[in-house]
């Protein structure tokens, strides 16, 4: 039963060494069904969206609006980020735009110069990232270990930190960034040349991973997806990135900002999908009873992944202090709390935890930015963007809450 | 790292026992002095009304209580078990009836929940993972899984239970407590978990099972030991027994201390 189990266990696995085109189809088309609809919805609406503003305004498409574009939403991408580690547990995290604002400050205030503390730089982004993880992981454990709903304690926070945050700034009302490090974050624009080296080197990157996994599965005499799928999924991948490379070359060039954005992007789904963490994750978030009869540490996992959302509000908050050259009292305020978990659901990630991915929140946060600037282009009032985005989150929901009905029901 | 390795049948001492558990919840008196055995290649069952205390003494016995008094031996040793990771250390597994599995994940990463393959950064290995787990489902003659990678919600009843045991049987797992693997099932799928169940006993497992349903333990159980409001009241073995004096042992017995045989007390009650 132990020493060569492929060649008894798997002779029809092993008859076809990867799995149909046609098999596939049928299974997504099964799993479409039963209510799994993953990123389909998101991706034909953001063409939709897409295609209705450049009808509209053909400036839309534009180079400069597209650089624009990917650094008005990088921070609010990287604080969503966060957010669906958090929705993937079927928790709320209230707390990290102000979070994030906190991050801001602390950046702001620790590169002041000629202050007797000044850090400077990456030493101060740091810093001001390991504060917000331990905010994360303060408010984490007030869910995890004592049990205070996640709904109530991050609202505490919400107040908290917001408190913090004028009473720190007070009177000054803004303290401006001088450091050009700090600056540079949301203000760096790399060269034509360099922008195509980082395409480049995030296709090898892609195309390495994925051809590790199909030779894994081969060696072990399993099947494999579907090559051509996987070929296709890598030229569609690299048309994404040098596309957009190319485009933002005819600019200002490629923005630092959304290569963190990509770079968290590519770290987190790792961790989410393949580490054990990742996989204690969603199974806390499915079936917390389980996981604990697993032995997973559940209370652990709940405060790492409040920290990871207190991190990556960090980094947030850092990268739109860095586009303002300064924090101000409104530092985490107006809607960035709500665009950012707005962006996460839009993007496909359920309320009810357990399900969804790290991608959704780039996905969620191309619509409410497309849909943010194509509005201001042609020149409607914010009433109106807001009613927009207000719409656009009710349907995820709605997709969401009924998908989980049609799951339920094909459960069993 | 083999799996499901036929046990050595130790017939003479039993594979897991329990002497003179007694747990309370407060002032609710769960179990009171209860003795318990079960032995590699038998099915034990463990029947009883409502709250006659079936569930909690497989929770001590699997670590998820602490109980307040009595002793735990396995194979003969005295072991302490503190937590799950106690017992499915020494080989004790449970199986329980819904909460097992996460229905979010597919069949392989419900297998390996919480035992996850992986490498020194915490990266998981799938391939092996994927291997092992179409290993050991072919070996229970579980077939009617169409792809174990999809997630658990598709399903069925039976389908889960035998996923739910598989994964019990992959981890080496010596002594299997079933509760109420049967209770949520259709005609076809209980015959599907009763079969795997007798399978795991002819594998020199030692199962035991808790149900509610005298036909189905009189099919697949090799002995039977009654509880009845937290007590012992008798130890039947099958062959030797019929359906109407387990009935009156599980309504009406009266408690003992010993492992009688036919509720014959040998002690008088305390």
């Amino acid at each position: 039963m132990s020493v060569e189990p492929q060649a008894v266990a798997l002779e029809d696995e092993v008859a076809a060494a990867q799995y149909g085109l046609v098999d596939i189809t049928r299974r997504r088309l099964a799993a479409l069904r039963a209510g799994d609809v993953g990123t389909l919805p998101i991706i034909v609406g953001l063409v939709l969206i897409v295609a209705f503003f450049y009808s509209r305004n053909s400036n839309f498409l534009t180079a400069g609006n597209f650089t624009n574009l990917m650094t008005q939403m990088a921070g609010v991408t990287t604080i969503a980020i966060g957010v669906v580690f958090v929705l993937l547990l079927g928790e709320i995290d209230l707390s990290i735009a102000y979070v994030s604002g906190i991050a801001g400050v602390v950046v702001a205030e620790l590169q002041i110069p000629d202050s007797s503390w000044e850090v400077k730089g990456v030493l101060a982004i740091a810093i001001a990232v390991t504060v917000t993880a331990l905010i994360g992981a303060l408010q984490g454990s007030f869910v995890a270990i004592i049990g205070v709903p996640s709904f109530v304690v991050t609202l505490a926070g919400l107040l908290f930190w917001q408190g913090v945050i004028l009473y720190v700034i007070g009177d000054a009302g803004v303290i401006i960034i001088e450091d050009t490090t700090i600056n540079n974050v949301a203000n760096y624009f790399f060269s034509d040349r360099a922008g195509l080296a980082i395409a480049a080197g995030a296709t090898a990157l892609y195309a390495v991973t994925t051809l590790s996994g199909v030779v894994g599965r081969r060696r072990h005499g399993i099947r494999t997806d579907n090559l051509v799928l996987v070929a296709a999924k890598l030229v569609l991948f690299a048309t994404a990135i040098f596309g957009a490379v190319i485009w933002a070359n005819r600019e200002r060039g490629f923005p630092l900002a959304f290569l963190l954005v990509i770079i968290f992007l590519i770290f987190w789904t790792w961790v989410a999908e393949r580490t054990t963490f990742g996989r204690h994750v969603y199974a806390v978030g499915g079936n917390p009873e389980a996981a604990r009869r697993a032995g997973i540490n559940v209370a652990r996992i709940r405060i790492q992944v409040f920290m990871i959302s207190g991190l990556m509000a960090g980094f947030g908050g850092v990268i739109f202090a860095a586009r303002l050259n300064s924090v101000d009292l409104n530092a985490g305020g107006g809607t960035l709390l709500l665009d950012a978990i707005s962006a996460a659901v839009i993007g496909g990630t359920s309320l009810f935890g357990g399900r969804g991915r790290v991608i959704s929140a780039l996905l969620g946060a191309l619509v409410i930015s497309t849909v943010g600037n194509g509005i201001d282009l042609l020149g409607y009032s914010s009433a109106i963007k807001y009613m927009v985005t207000g719409l656009i989150l009710l349907a995820a929901v709605t997709l969401d809450a009924l998908s989980r009905r049609r799951l339920a029901q094909s459960g069993r | 790292m083999t799996t499901a390795e036929t046990p050595t049948p130790a017939t003479a001492i039993a594979a897991l026992e329990a002497r003179g558990i007694s747990k309370s919840f407060g002032s609710v008196e769960a179990l009171v002095d209860v003795d318990f055995d079960v032995r590699y290649g038998e099915v034990m069952a463990l029947v009883g009304d409502n709250g006659a205390g079936k569930s909690t003494l497989i929770k001590c016995l699997a670590g998820i209580h602490q109980a307040d008094e009595g002793e735990i031996f396995f194979e003969g040793e005295r072991v302490t078990i503190h937590g799950p990771k106690d017992a499915a250390r020494l080989g004790v597994e449970v199986v329980y009836q819904d909460l097992a599995l996460a229905d979010n994940l597919d069949v392989v990463q419900n297998m390996f929940l919480g035992r996850e393959l992986h490498n020194f950064i915490g990266r998981l290995r799938e391939a092996p993972m994927e291997v092992r787990t179409a290993d050991v489902l072919k070996n229970l003659a579980v077939t009617t899984i169409g792809s174990i990678r999809q997630p658990v919600a598709s399903l069925s009843g039976g389908q889960r239970q035998s996923v739910a045991i598989g994964r019990a049987v992959m981890w080496n797992s010596r002594v299997m407590m079933l509760d109420e693997p049967t209770a949520a099932l259709g005609v076809a799928q209980t015959r599907q978990v009763l079969d795997l169940v007798r399978r795991l006993a002819e594998q020199g497992l030692a199962v035991v099972l808790i149900s509610h349903n005298l036909p189905e333990i009189f099919e697949v159980a090799d002995r039977i030991t009654v509880l009845r409001l937290g007590r012992n009241v008798a130890v039947f073995d099958r062959g030797e027994t019929t359906e109407e004096e387990v009935v009156f042992a599980i309504t009406a017995g009266v408690p003992t201390k010993t492992e009688g045989i036919h509720g014959v007390n040998e002690e008088p009650p305390t």
